[in-house]
């Protein structure tokens, strides 16, 4: 199984008056193509910033990441990130933002073909009514959709998600979680995302990555998640597998996620 | 139309005023309480308290004007004198002798040109100071020292940096004082808005990894537009409020060296007709700003 994406030794470390501050320590993490792995984890236990590492946002100290065979240096639209707030841009339509970056990606294709990518993705996300609305006129959870169809619509290597639903109301989380995942199995992007829902991790994921707590937070526990796919959520909460591996994480959480374990020594 | 919570006491002076209860109800519709009707009387709240201040603001000049300052011409006469520039407002008699709004006009297109001035130079240097953390402490105290000097100040040191133009010179020096005492409010404006930039959008276009020439265009100068335009609106007040200092001091025709003028050749008449032309115009020019303003606020 070779790695598409590796996360080697990364490391994170802010200087504060008070000496370093080491956010993440030594962070180690293989995805193979097409997988969807999930970190899950505290509160500020750096999560995150693993992700925007990833991202491209925020810089590494140590470490590093490889991504289909190259070494990733700053920000690009290989990678897709669907963030927490839907982040659009308030002055242009849902249809806009997702041009935007198609304009950025595309920009050989003639301009009727990157428009048929634009309404493509955004009908598949269901906002084929509403895609030239501007996002104060559209709901959280369209505006997330619109967040979602812009980040697939770059046919990126990877997607990157921070918890992308964790402002939703439940009802709407578990509709776009449906639409996240039709579309990520239509087009087999590897994905990482971070979140703190054990249901939702459970629901998504072909593996679920458990950090402990920061500061050096570092990959504690790792649950491969093996319900058949496509998956059903009914389906997946009656798996006779779903409690135990719920259990598993939520006991993860609540008890070895706080543990320090000695520096050299494995859990 | 029965409330069961009429207090009785307003029922019972209802109904004893016969007329009046009736009248109310009628006008009032649904009102339960038979009580004035307080949706009409805003009405003529806005439209009768304001001419009610205009009368007595008429009513104290014509006291003052008899009484303390006997060289002020009451309200009549300054209308007596005033009625041929308001009536012909496009009149051409002379160099300083215009209709009032072909004054305005030349006063209007020498703000409108020193304004300009004053957005070109100020938008830039506003998104360098926001963009920029060093050439905010570089420049910012140089800002706070110059942004308090008046316009009067400014504008012998226009003539004297155009003294070289000749005729020219005085416009020169008024556009010079007009730009450089509007900038400010746009600068600073700008600056704040650069800074106050969501991260998230910045996010967007480096994920996106935007040019930029594009992260400017399609993200920065949006996401400011909202600042810029609350600064423009203040500069304008600004240029408007300079024009008449400037004109005075350069004796160019306009509303402003119109009024000069006239307190020069001891014509006092037109003083006032000056000054609410300016007032109004003002005014007038500030809710167009609103107006473009509020445009930009939902981005």
């Amino acid at each position: 199984m070779s790695a598409y994406c590796e996360l080697f030794n990364l490391t994170k470390i802010y200087p504060s008056p008070k000496g370093p501050a080491v956010i993440v320590k030594d962070f180690n993490l293989r995805l193979t193509e097409g997988e969807f792995v999930t970190l899950i984890g505290h509160s500020g236990c750096g999560k995150s910033t693993v992700l925007s590492m990833v991202a491209g946002l925020n810089g590494i100290t140590d470490g590093g990441i490889i991504l289909a065979g190259r070494e990733l240096a700053g920000p690009g639209p290989d990678r897709g990130v669907v963030f927490q707030s839907p982040s659009l841009l308030p002055w242009l339509t849902a249809f806009e933002n997702v041009m935007l970056g198609i304009n950025q990606v595309f920009f050989t294709a003639p301009k009727h073909e990157r428009e048929q990518i634009a309404e493509y993705y955004l009908s598949v996300v269901g906002l084929a009514d509403a895609m030239h609305k501007r996002p104060a006129e559209l709901s959280q959870g369209m505006r997330q959709r619109v967040g979602i169809a812009r980040a697939f619509a770059l046919k990126p290597k990877m997607l990157l998600l921070d918890e992308p639903f964790g402002m939703l109301d439940s009802l709407t989380r578990y509709e776009l979680q449906a639409v996240l995942l039709d579309l990520w199995r239509k087009n087999r992007i590897s994905a990482l995302m971070v979140t703190h829902d054990v249901d939702e991790a459970l629901y998504l994921s072909d593996r679920v990555v458990c950090m402990t707590d920061g500061p050096e937070a570092e990959v504690g526990d790792i649950v491969e998640v093996k319900f058949p796919r496509p998956r059903d959520r009914k389906a997946v909460m009656e798996h006779p597998d779903y409690y135990p591996l719920r259990e598993r994480l939520i006991e993860f959480l609540e008890v070895h996620a706080h543990r320090r374990r000695p520096k050299a020594g494995a859990a | 139309m029965s409330n069961p919570i009429v207090p009785s006491s307003l029922t019972a002076s209802a109904a004893e005023s016969g007329t009046k209860a009736a009248l109310n109800l009628n006008s009032a519709g649904q009102k339960p309480y038979g009580g004035p009707d307080w949706s009409r009387f805003a009405k003529v709240d806005w439209l009768l308290l304001p001419l009610l201040g205009v009368v007595v603001v008429i009513v104290l000049w014509f006291a003052l004007s008899a009484t303390l300052s006997k060289d002020l011409p009451n309200p009549t006469r300054t209308w007596e004198a005033s009625k041929s520039y308001v009536l012909e407002p496009f009149a051409y008699r002379g160099e300083l002798d215009q209709g009032i709004l072909r004054f305005t006009w030349l006063s209007l297109v020498l703000v409108a040109k020193g304004y300009v001035i004053a957005l070109l130079v100020g938008t830039p240097l506003g998104f360098v100071l926001g963009l920029s953390k060093t050439m905010t402490k570089a420049l910012d105290p140089i800002i706070q020292v110059l942004r308090p000097v008046s316009p009067l100040a400014w504008l012998p040191l226009g003539m004297v940096l155009f003294l070289g133009a000749g005729k020219q010179a005085s416009e020169l020096a008024a556009l010079f004082t007009i730009a450089v005492c509007a900038m400010w409010p746009t600068v600073l404006n700008t600056a704040v808005g650069v800074r106050a930039i969501p991260t998230d959008y910045l996010n967007v276009a480096k994920v996106l990894k935007l040019s930029r020439w594009k992260t400017l265009t399609k993200v920065m100068i949006p996401a400011t537009l909202p600042y810029m335009f609350a600064g423009f609106r203040l500069s304008l007040g600004i240029a408007w409020l300079v024009i008449v200092a400037a004109e005075m001091l350069t004796g160019r025709p306009g509303v402003g060296g119109f009024l000069w003028q006239q307190y020069n050749a001891l014509v006092y008449e037109q003083i006032i007709l000056c000054i609410l032309t300016i007032g109004v115009v003002g005014f007038i020019l500030d809710r167009l700003m609103s107006v473009v303003e509020r445009r930009f606020k939902t981005a």
